[in-house]
C-alpha cells in the first residue's frame, strides 16, 4: 500500500506537468501581471490597475526540441509591419559586423544593424530591402524579429540622388568644424555609400 | 401667491387655463428676474427669453455635431498609423519581457495626455494612474519623477506634484506625428532625466468607445543586466549572443534607447487615437443632450405662447361680458 501511495504521489506532479511541458510563456505572463496587480490593489484599492503590454501580445512558442524547417520572420517599421510571422527559408541581414545569414536553428542573437541590404529568401524568390538601421533579434525558437527605422525596396532608390547625396556629405565632412557636424556628415557618407553599393552590387 | 391666484382663475375658467403652464415655468431653470407680469398677478416667462435660449442651444448643438465630425475624420487618419505601429513594440517585449513590478530606485513616469480639452475623461484617468504608480513606487530610497507630455496632464499634476516634475512637453500634435519627431523627443528625455525604469502611461485605443489605460515599462541597461543575472524572466537574456560593438553593454544601451523611442511612438499614436475617439463620444452625447434640452424648451415656449394667447382672450371676453352685463 505504501508502494502504491508513493507511485500515486510520483504520478501526480508528472500528470500535472505533462499537458503543459513547455509552459514557460503562459504562467510567466500571468505572474508578472499578478505581482503588479497585487501591489497595485494594496496601494490603490479603488482603481483598476492599468494593463501592461504583455496582455496585448500573443505569447511566443517555446523552443522546440528539433530544428524547424522554416524561419519565422517579423519585419517591422514604425509605419508598417512589412512581414508579420512570415515563414521563410533564410534572411540575410546587414549587421554591424557584416552581412549575416540567418537560417532556422540559428543561435539566439541580438545584433545591431548598419545601413545595408536586407534580403529575404523564400523558395526561389528573393526580396531585397535597403534598411537604414535597427536591430535584429534571433530567438532560440527560430523566430527572427527585425526592427528597422526605414526600409525601402531597392527598385525605389534613385541612383542620381544617391550620387548627389554622397557628394554633398563628403563636402560637408571636409567643411565640418564641430564634432557633432563631423559625426553627422560621417553618418550621411556611410548611408549613401551603402546605398551606392546596394544599387551597384 | 401666483399659485393661489391661478387656483382662483382655474376655478372660474377651468376649461381655458390649466395649471400646467405655471408648473412648466416653475420647473424651467430661467431666473425669476425675467418674468413678465400678466393680468391679475399671473406670472410667466417671457417668450423672448425662451426663444433666445432655444437659439443658443441650437447653436451649441450644431457646434458639437461639427466637432464630432472633425474628430471622426481625424480619428480615421491617426487610426491607420497607430495600427501599423503596433508591431513595433512587440519584438522588444518578446525579447526583454515586461516587468512592471520591477524594484528600482529611480523610476520616471512619462504621462501622455492631450493638449486640447473636451475629450471626456481620458486625461484624468492617465493622471490618476500616474499618481497611483508614483505611490506604488515611493518608499525609502526610492523616488519617482514625472515627465509630462501635453497640457492637460500638466495642469493637473502641477498642482500637487510640482517638485516631482522633471520635464514638460506640450504642443506635440502641432505637426502630424512621425517617428523622427518622437525619436528626438525620446532623445531629449533620455539625455535630461536619470532613470532606472521608465513607465509610460497612456490610453490604448481598442475601439471608438473603449480606451484602456496602459503602462509600458522600459528598463535601463544596468537594470536589464541585473535582472538577467538574477534569473527569473530575463534569465534567458544571457543565452543571447551579442554581435558587433565593443561591449555587450554598449549594445544593450542602444537597445534600451531604441526600445524607448519605439514604445513612445506607439504610445503617442495610441493616445492620439483615444483622444479623438473620446472627443467623438463626448461631443456626440453633448449634441444629444442639446437636442433633448431643445425639445423641452420648445414645449415650454409653446405652452408660454398659448398661455399668453389664452390670457388675451380672457381679457377680451371678460371686458366684453363686463360691458354687456
Amino acid at each position: 500500500m505504501l508502494r502504491q501511495a508513493s507511485r500515486l504521489l510520483a504520478r501526480g506532479p508528472i500528470l500535472a506537468a505533462r499537458p503543459r511541458p513547455f509552459s514557460t510563456d503562459l504562467p510567466a505572463a500571468q505572474s508578472a501581471d499578478a505581482t503588479f496587480t497585487e501591489a497595485w490593489a494594496k496601494v490603490i484599492p479603488n482603481m483598476d490597475p492599468p494593463k501592461t503590454p504583455l496582455s496585448f501580445m500573443q505569447p511566443r512558442p517555446p523552443t522546440p526540441s528539433s530544428i524547424p524547417s522554416k524561419l519565422t520572420v517579423n519585419f517591422v517599421l514604425p509605419y508598417a509591419s512589412e512581414l508579420a510571422t512570415k515563414e521563410v527559408d533564410m534572411v540575410i541581414v546587414p549587421a554591424t559586423t557584416g552581412q549575416m545569414g540567418v537560417l532556422p536553428g540559428h543561435v539566439a542573437t541580438i545584433a545591431e544593424l548598419k545601413p545595408g541590404v536586407l534580403s529575404v529568401h523564400e523558395g526561389n524568390e528573393v526580396t531585397k530591402y535597403f534598411v537604414s538601421s535597427g536591430f535584429v533579434f534571433i530567438h532560440a525558437n527560430s523566430f527572427a524579429d527585425i526592427i528597422a527605422v526605414e526600409a525601402v525596396p531597392l527598385d525605389q532608390l534613385d541612383a542620381n540622388l544617391v550620387q548627389k547625396g554622397l557628394a554633398d556629405f563628403t563636402s560637408k565632412l571636409s567643411s565640418a568644424t564641430t564634432d557633432l557636424e563631423k559625426a553627422e556628415a560621417q553618418i550621411g557618407i556611410d548611408v549613401h555609400s551603402a546605398l551606392n553599393s546596394a544599387l551597384t552590387g | 401667491m401666483a399659485m393661489a391666484a391661478l387656483r382662483r382663475e382655474g376655478r372660474r375658467f377651468a376649461p381655458l387655463i390649466s395649471p400646467r403652464p405655471i408648473t412648466a415655468v416653475r420647473s424651467s431653470p430661467i431666473a425669476p428676474t425675467h418674468e413678465d407680469e400678466g393680468p391679475i398677478g399671473v406670472r410667466y416667462i417671457s417668450t423672448q427669453v425662451v426663444r433666445n435660449r432655444m437659439k443658443s442651444v441650437k447653436n451649441i448643438q450644431k457646434i458639437t455635431k461639427a466637432m464630432k465630425m472633425v474628430a471622426a475624420s481625424k480619428l480615421r487618419a491617426v487610426q491607420t498609423k497607430a495600427e501599423n505601429s503596433r508591431g513595433l513594440w512587440q519584438p522588444f517585449t518578446a525579447l526583454l519581457g515586461d516587468l512592471p513590478s520591477v524594484d528600482v530606485k529611480k523610476s520616471v513616469v512619462v504621462t501622455i495626455s492631450s493638449d486640447k480639452g473636451l475629450c471626456g475623461g481620458i486625461n484624468s484617468t492617465s493622471v490618476k494612474i500616474s499618481k497611483g504608480i508614483h505611490k506604488l513606487n515611493s518608499g525609502p530610497e526610492k523616488e519617482t519623477k514625472y515627465v509630462i507630455l501635453g497640457e492637460k496632464a500638466k495642469a493637473q499634476l502641477i498642482r500637487d506634484s510640482k517638485k516631482d516634475i522633471e520635464l514638460i512637453i506640450t504642443e506635440l500634435q502641432k505637426n502630424p506625428l512621425n517617428y523622427t519627431q518622437v525619436s528626438v523627443l525620446a532623445d531629449e528625455i533620455l539625455k535630461n532625466v536619470e532613470f532606472d525604469a521608465l513607465r509610460i502611461v497612456f490610453n490604448k485605443f481598442h475601439s471608438v468607445v473603449s480606451f484602456v489605460p496602459t503602462v509600458s515599462t522600459v528598463l535601463s541597461p544596468e537594470i536589464v543586466e541585473r535582472e538577467a543575472e538574477s534569473g527569473g524572466k530575463l534569465g534567458d537574456l544571457d543565452n543571447y549572443e551579442v554581435e558587433g560593438g565593443e561591449t555587450k553593454g554598449e549594445i544593450l544601451q542602444n537597445l534600451a534607447e531604441f526600445q524607448f523611442s519605439c514604445v513612445m511612438f506607439n504610445a503617442v499614436l495610441e493616445n492620439a487615437c483615444s483622444e479623438q475617439g473620446a472627443r467623438m463620444s463626448a461631443m456626440d452625447s453633448s449634441s444629444r443632450n442639446a437636442g433633448d434640452m431643445l425639445d423641452r424648451l420648445t414645449l415650454t415656449y409653446n405652452r408660454t405662447r398659448q398661455a399668453s394667447i389664452t390670457t388675451e382672450l380672457i381679457e377680451i371676453i371678460s371686458g366684453a361680458s363686463a360691458l354687456e352685463g
